[in-house]
């Protein structure tokens, strides 16, 4: 059994909207063993995206806490890298390399070659050895996901954070994004959260799949997935029926969650 | 290197209105001291640039305006700062940025005549008051829409306070703030010569372009006057060419310039 890398207790998260509180995420407990892969998958509005602000330490929850290798969060940090689902989250005024190097010497204190044979080699990686020199309002979406991605690997994050990072993007981009998330999660194993609305995704990246409702917020199931990495097979579809009869009890049609 | 907004149509306008100019005078036999013909205004300032006298008020005009300029952004850095921390700030900032921006600087002279005599002192409350406010609105607009996702990225990598500041909302908010100075020069550059009308004299050993076509009109040498007119124009074209290019080098290289 893996270290605990990340642990949540009882955590509740509300919004206040107008004179009314509003209960966005209910009584959630989960503990993420270091090197996981774990994937927050519901519809719209259970939570998850808020779930995710409370880990990176954006928001403080209402209710229980979060602690992060025993530690408690209070605040975001490079520990907790996260990958958004805004293309807009590159610095625009610096190239594709200035954001992974800036990133790097911001977070880790190198000297400035190492920080950028270092980036270089990850943006390499992910397939934009050409792109080095290019500014991020020239790239598509795509890749811009791809350089937000090489920059969070960038700083070796106990916990990487993603939220919905392909959700804008054309099903053959999400794909191959999906195998570059694989590939690069293979080579350093932290641990990964992600949030989805698409079992499709979450079959492919998790090794644990916390199935969240709505109204209020909560964690319905969590499924160990042992068909990571594996697109198809004909022995996840009893896994996948599962997961959609789950989120279809919750007043969900399955279209809704693809 | 290309000067941005220069063409072969633009060279031939300005080509046929200096004939036009030195036709009119030619053919209508107008006084030379209303209007000079062209090539005597060009040998005025051919002159002042030999005998360095056209230089040195350009330079002390220019002086001038870039010392205001540099207060200016300073004072309205501060404020900003200010706003960010106190709401009672922000709302003192927005308050005296609406009620004196619209309020021509050169107006204050008087005022400034008052509290400060006739001196320097006067001629840089002027041309600061001319250019703070704009470049204030303009950086308080940058740093309050710089995007969430941008400040949530610079948080996650560790900065705080003046490094968040120096590493995101700076830059981020560096099209307003380009748009600032942008405003601030034009309103300084057409408030400092006026300013000069009236100060020239006093204001420093030298006069700066402003007094230089006060003091040739009063000579009755309307060539020198016409000179300096020139001068104003040329040196205005310049700067904003200078604007254009560094814009082209920064925020239209990266893709930020269209906010």
């Amino acid at each position: 059994m893996n270290a605990t890398s990340l642990s949540l207790d009882g955590v509740g998260i509300r919004y206040r909207i107008g004179a009314k509180d509003f209960v966005a995420v209910e009584n959630v407990s989960l503990e993420i063993a270091q090197g996981e892969r774990v994937m927050l998958l519901g519809p719209s509005g259970c939570g998850k995206s808020s779930l995710l602000k409370v880990i990176a330490g954006f928001q403080k929850p209402a209710s229980g806490e979060v602690r992060s290798d025993g530690r408690k969060i209070t605040e975001p940090g490079p520990d907790r890298f996260v990958v958004f689902q805004e293309f807009d989250q590159l610095f625009p005024w610096k190239t594709v390399i200035g954001n992974v190097v800036d990133c790097i010497r911001l977070t880790r204190k190198l000297p400035r070659a190492e920080a950028t044979s270092r980036a270089a080699k990850i943006l390499e990686m992910v397939g934009l050895a050409d792109y080095f020199n290019f500014y991020p309002h020239t790239l598509s979406g795509g890749m811009k996901q791809r350089v937000a991605i090489a920059r969070a690997w960038s700083v070796d994050p106990a916990i990487l954070l993603m939220d919905e990072p392909f959700a804008a993007l054309d099903a053959q981009t999400r794909a191959s994004l999906q195998d570059e998330t694989v590939k690069i999660w293979r080579r350093a194993r932290r641990t990964l959260i992600f949030v989805t609305h698409s079992i499709d995704e979450a079959l492919y990246l998790g090794d644990k799949i916390v199935v969240m409702g709505r109204s209020p917020g909560r964690v319905l199931r969590v499924f160990d997935n042992p068909f990571a990495e594996t697109r198809d097979q004909p022995e996840s579809a009893e896994l996948r029926h599962q997961i959609r009869a789950l989120l279809a009890g919750n007043q969900v049609t399955a279209e809704e969650v693809q | 290197m290309k000067m941005p907004g220069f063409n072969w149509r633009r060279i031939v306008v300005v080509a046929a209105l200096l004939a036009f100019w030195e036709a009119a005078v030619k053919i209508s036999g107008v006084s030379p001291i209303m209007v000079p013909p062209l090539e005597s205004v060009i040998g005025s300032l051919i002159g002042g640039i030999r005998d360095f006298t056209l230089i040195s008020s350009t330079w002390a005009t220019l002086k001038n305006l870039l010392i205001a300029m540099g207060i200016g952004l300073v004072i309205a850095v501060a404020l900003n700062m200010l706003a960010f921390v106190s709401i009672w700030a922000r709302e003192t900032l927005q308050t005296l940025a609406a009620a004196l921006n619209p309020l021509p600087a050169i107006a204050l002279l008087p005022v400034a005549f008052l509290w400060f005599g006739a001196g320097d002192a006067s001629l840089l409350f002027v041309l600061v008051n001319s250019v703070v406010w704009a470049m204030a609105l303009n950086i308080f607009t940058g740093f309050s829409t710089v995007p969430v996702t941008l400040r949530n990225v610079g948080r996650i990598m560790g900065l705080k306070g003046m490094a968040l500041f120096r590493h995101v909302y700076v830059p981020a908010a560096l099209p307003y703030i380009y748009t600032g100075i942008k405003i601030s020069w034009a309103f300084g550059w057409r408030t400092v010569i006026a300013a000069e009308l009236v100060f020239g004299a006093t204001a420093s050993s030298n006069g700066g372009l402003g007094w230089r076509i006060f003091v040739n009109r009063f000579n009755l040498d309307s060539e020198g006057t016409f000179a300096g007119l020139l001068t104003i124009v040329i040196i205005g074209l310049l700067i904003e060419a200078g604007f254009q290019q560094v814009e082209r080098c920064t925020i239209q290289r990266w893709g930020m310039a269209d906010k």
